[in-house]
């Protein structure tokens, strides 16, 4: 084994031993109540962690939001495949499975791994917290939902990544346009969250 | 794949190249990091609204840690010669204006695109809506993507810059001053929220 397969084999190893020691216990309780299960600082060391891996054996960084462009963009290729392929934007990223859909895909996974063995699976349709606000309308919440996806989604794209891509990749490696655009992020995510609930 | 100039082959024995190999990668990386996610709260729609009301300052620790260990292991990593960068060019204009539209969408749906995912893993029903969002909100940039890329993306383009290249400083002291700078911040949020909830 050469050197550097070693070295990234401890990482591994290291990733998955440390949480174990840490388990949240699994009683049934009101997610929304409860807050991190897990010190957000071991989280966020070992996301910081897990990022050094994904450069090492993946040469990737981590992000979300491409994947869901990915995925428009083969929705769009069933219903207009001609069309699709023309835009600029998907001259540059094709529109298939690749390493980051899969990403996404165990980043769902791991959510509902982790908030099983926590005894945090909440099965709703509306968040508490949400309701207090704005009353039992399941519709309304999906429309203001579905708003905010496609307002974040069309944000990521035009800035070149999300919370993940730019907030944690591209900031730590200390990318200038990934330190403007994560202000931003937090800049229009503070103002309309005030409006929405305090104004 | 798209590589930067400086990037050398991987050595024989190295990280697995195959595509396979690449993709199921993919999905393990995703379930870890779906599980740390969940485990830090912040697949919570409390959690992510508590951030953006500035009331809950878990997601912002969550980051920060991750972005300390990340960037003081890749530069590490990157020194070495066993990683490559991977960062986005920097468009000063796309990135403060998507920067924005993103966090307006933040702040509506909470969720962003990789908690959203969480959310959803952990039976927050109502982010599948965003999800659906986000992938609508992709099609309609890339349909704009051709007009965007002549216009807003033009504005203040900078390439591949980074902190350390723009204050014309060497990384070897950057990278830790900077670290030490974030471990401060997050001191400070953490000796402020244990003040608060005294007084």
């Amino acid at each position: 084994m050469s050197q550097r397969t070693v070295f990234g084999y401890a990482i591994l190893v290291g990733v998955a031993t440390a949480p174990s020691q840490a388990l949240a216990q699994a009683e049934p309780v009101d997610p929304g109540t409860t807050g991190p299960a897990w010190s957000p600082y071991l989280v966020g060391a070992l996301i910081g962690v897990l990022s050094m891996l994904t450069f090492y054996f993946s040469d990737k960084p981590l992000g979300a939001s491409t994947a869901y462009a990915r995925l428009a963009g083969m929705a769009g290729r069933l219903i207009a495949r001609r069309h699709t392929d023309s835009l600029h934007f998907y001259t540059k990223t094709t529109p298939a499975v690749d390493w980051q859909v899969m990403l996404v895909t165990g980043i769902l996974i791991g959510g509902f791994l982790a908030a099983w063995t926590g005894g945090e699976v909440t099965g709703r349709w509306l968040p508490p917290f949400w309701v207090e606000r704005f009353g039992e309308s399941v519709a309304l919440r999906l429309v203001v939902g579905f708003l905010g996806g496609a307002l974040m989604a069309f944000g990521a794209r035009m800035a070149g990544g999300c919370t993940s891509g730019h907030g944690i990749s591209g900031a730590l490696q200390l990318s200038v346009g990934s330190w403007i655009a994560l202000i931003g992020f937090f800049v229009g995510g503070v103002a309309t969250a005030m409006l929405l609930f305090h104004a | 794949m798209a590589r930067e100039p400086q990037h050398e082959p991987a050595a024989r024995g190295g990280p697995p190249q195959s595509r396979a190999a690449q993709l199921a990668l993919g999905l393990l990386f995703g379930i870890v990091f779906g599980f740390l996610l969940q485990k830090g709260g912040v697949g919570k729609y409390e959690v992510l609204i508590g951030m953006l009301l500035l009331e809950d300052f878990t997601v912002l620790k969550v980051m920060m840690s991750a972005v300390v260990v990340g960037m003081l292991g890749i530069w590490a990593l990157h020194a070495a010669g066993l990683v490559a960068f991977h960062v986005k060019p920097t468009r000063y204009g796309a990135a403060a204006l998507g920067g924005l539209i993103f966090g307006v969408g933040f702040g509506l749906a909470a969720y962003c695109p990789g908690t959203g995912a969480v959310a959803l893993g952990q039976g927050n029903f109502d982010a599948l809506a965003v999800l659906l969002g986000m992938m609508a909100g992709s099609y309609v940039f890339a349909e704009a993507s051709g007009w965007i890329a002549g216009t807003i993306e033009c504005w203040g383009a900078r390439g591949k810059l980074t902190l350390p290249r723009l204050l014309g400083v060497r990384p070897a002291w950057f990278v830790p001053a900077f670290a030490g700078l974030l471990v401060l911040l997050l001191a400070a949020i953490h000796f402020c929220l244990v003040t608060r909830i005294r007084g």
